[in-house]
């Protein structure tokens, strides 16, 4: 185990068996006698380190298998094979003190009670995990001023926005600091402004408290403003572990050009140059592969009237699209160079 | 013990206040159990008074008593968690629950007691009226009602953690009303809610003996009206704690056991 790992799993797997049945009346009495089942493999064999203060962007497609992950680490699955020591604990035995020292925030479920004011699941939380009530009064004051709770606190959760309850929640399972934090979509249905609000304390805590955080999240704002690191799973499989940088060139090595011309295309086959993204009026978008770059953008500016010409690394949500949408291992076998990474 | 303290105060204010929000739906709770035990204390009284005052050794002012303190036993042991699992099941509420660091068996009890003591507000000035009502005559002793303080705590806790073991069921299957039902007919003949044991044959008797649910309120009434010697109540005990004992260690295997199926299928 490396130094100062906080998360450590190491072959994790997960196979769900679910019973299986055909459509019809038949079918359905035939499944009382013999009952059909097959197994889902969920998490298949992934192992990765989350180091002490990392935040992490785990990453992957609705059911690629990140909420099983993140529920064996939090100890509401047993997992079918492997192991998992987060704090040194192995979560699945829910040892009070290790609930304790952690979180999980799911964005579509919550802990608030819904009948009664937010302040008083705070306090109920304040006796549950035994806050000492000085402490208890500094998170509480903490949290309100990062995350704007003043004016919610005495409302019930039933009269709160979603965006407004999913502040409340975040705040309700911090109030005993955890040292990590599972976040599990926790900006899921959120406009932007509360989206970059809860990105923000995000930072905001991880720095004040050094808490290790594995978030993951379907908005790649989310991801490119909070984790320097990503890991990428797909029907289970870890696909990538290492810079969030590193994914574009690793999975997607290409660059997008746009190239505005003096006079309009005027018929041009710019095809040649690369792959035509998109073409308005005077205005093409190419995609080149990275290492024929700069020998083609030297192309297009001495043999064509160029106007105006941008490079850009490709957007990461193209990145990430480009990966989910090539099945089942774009990358094959995942390096292990890089998947044991950083 | 004492480390709860805080916890079991947390969950009081709580329980308290989400019980004041729904204030309608907690009396119509309450008046479920007012009616039933009234119901039978009609039928049975009117059929001892056409008896000539007397059935199976009841006489028309005992079965009032009876029944009147069966409501106030029931009351004070009574669950509905065998209603609420499936749908902490159903909604994932459970995984909220289980991140707690603490057994979700105590946010239950709290919950209960919570209720009980709130309730007891209407339920004690109604078995008076009631008393008054049926004009019922009652002369406890010292030494019953002092044994009935540790006899009501024990059926409490024995029915608290069979009926908690129950609805665990929910873990392998969601519909479990059926079962639900099954239960609460097997409970309305073997702990003496419908009738006086004493008036069974003799077989059913014999079989209410072996079984928990006549310790869980049959026993605390009959107690409460003095028809038992103080063997009979040592007897009582010591069913109580049997039936105690292997409820608490039944809701061991079956928690475990639960906890395990759930964590393996997920949610």
């Amino acid at each position: 185990m490396e130094q100062n790992s906080v998360i450590h799993i190491d072959q994790l797997s997960k196979v769900y068996t679910v019973n299986e049945r055909e459509a019809g009346l038949i079918a359905a009495m035939r499944s009382l006698v013999k009952r059909k089942t097959r197994d889902v493999k969920a998490v298949d064999a992934i192992s990765f380190t989350v180091s002490e203060g990392e935040i992490v962007g785990f990453l992957g497609p609705n059911g690629a298998g990140k909420t099983t992950t993140l529920k064996m680490l939090s100890g509401l699955l047993h997992p079918t094979d492997g192991s998992a020591s987060v704090l040194g604990y192995r979560p699945w035995e829910r040892s009070r003190d290790y609930l304790r020292r952690m979180t999980l925030v799911m964005g579509q479920r919550n802990q608030l009670l819904w009948d009664i004011p937010v302040i008083d699941t705070f306090e109920l939380n304040r006796a549950v995990y035994r806050i000492p009530e000085a402490e208890y009064r500094l998170a509480v004051e903490e949290l309100t001023e990062l995350l704007e709770l003043a004016s919610l606190l005495q409302r019930p959760t039933r009269n709160l926005s979603l965006g407004e309850r999913m502040k409340c929640e975040i705040a309700a399972a911090l109030l005993h600091r955890p040292s990590v934090l599972f976040l599990d979509e926790p900006t899921i249905g959120l406009d932007v402004t509360m989206q970059r609000r809860i990105r923000r304390f995000i930072t905001e805590y991880n720095q004040r408290t050094g808490a290790t955080v594995l978030l993951t999240s379907h908005y790649m704002a989310d991801v490119e403003a909070l984790c320097k690191r990503v890991i990428v799973i797909h029907h289970g499989k870890l696909l990538y572990d290492g810079e969030l940088t590193g994914l574009a060139d690793r999975i997607a090595p290409f660059k997008t050009v746009e190239v505005k011309l003096q006079n309009g295309l005027g018929g041009r086959p710019l095809a040649q140059y690369g792959e035509l993204v998109a073409e308005t009026e005077g205005r093409v978008t190419l995609r080149i592969p990275k290492v024929d770059t700069a020998s083609v953008t030297g192309r297009l500016l001495a043999e064509l009237d160029v106007a105006d010409l941008t490079v850009q690394d490709p957007p990461i949500e193209d990145v990430i699209e480009h990966v989910f949408s090539q099945s089942p291992s774009p990358l094959g076998d995942p390096d292990p160079q890089q998947a044991q990474s950083v | 013990m004492f480390a709860f303290y805080p916890i079991y105060r947390g969950y009081f204010r709580t329980s308290l206040m989400m019980m004041f929000q729904y204030r309608i739906a907690m009396l119509i709770w309450l008046l479920g159990g007012i009616i039933e035990p009234l119901m039978y204390l009609v039928i049975w009284r009117t059929v001892s008074l056409q008896q000539g005052g007397s059935v199976g050794g009841y006489s028309t002012n005992d079965f009032a008593v009876y029944f009147i303190a069966m409501m106030m036993v029931s009351h004070g042991t009574f669950t509905w968690i065998m209603w609420e699992y499936v749908y902490r099941i159903r909604t994932g509420h459970f995984s909220v629950m289980l991140l707690k660091p603490i057994h979700p068996i105590h946010s239950d009890i709290a919950d209960n007691i919570g209720y009980k003591f709130l309730t007891l507000t209407v339920i004690a000035p109604t078995a008076l009226l009631l008393a008054w009502f049926f004009d019922a005559s009652w002369q406890p002793t010292y030494w019953t009602l002092a044994a009935f303080v540790p006899v009501l705590i024990l059926a409490f806790l024995m029915r608290f953690y069979w009926e908690w073991s129950l609805a665990m069921v929910a873990f392998w299957t969601l519909r479990i009303d059926a079962m639900n039902q099954a239960y609460i007919v097997i409970t309305l003949f073997f702990s003496g809610k419908l009738a006086p044991l004493s008036l069974f044959p003799q077989f059913v008797q014999r079989a209410a003996d072996l079984l928990p649910f006549r310790w869980m309120l049959y026993f605390p009434v009959e107690l409460l009206l003095g028809r038992v010697t103080p063997r009979d109540v040592l007897i009582g005990i010591g069913a109580q704690l049997f039936w105690l004992v292997a409820g608490y260690l039944f809701m061991q295997l079956i928690y475990r056991a639960g906890i395990k199926r759930y964590a393996a299928f997920g949610n």
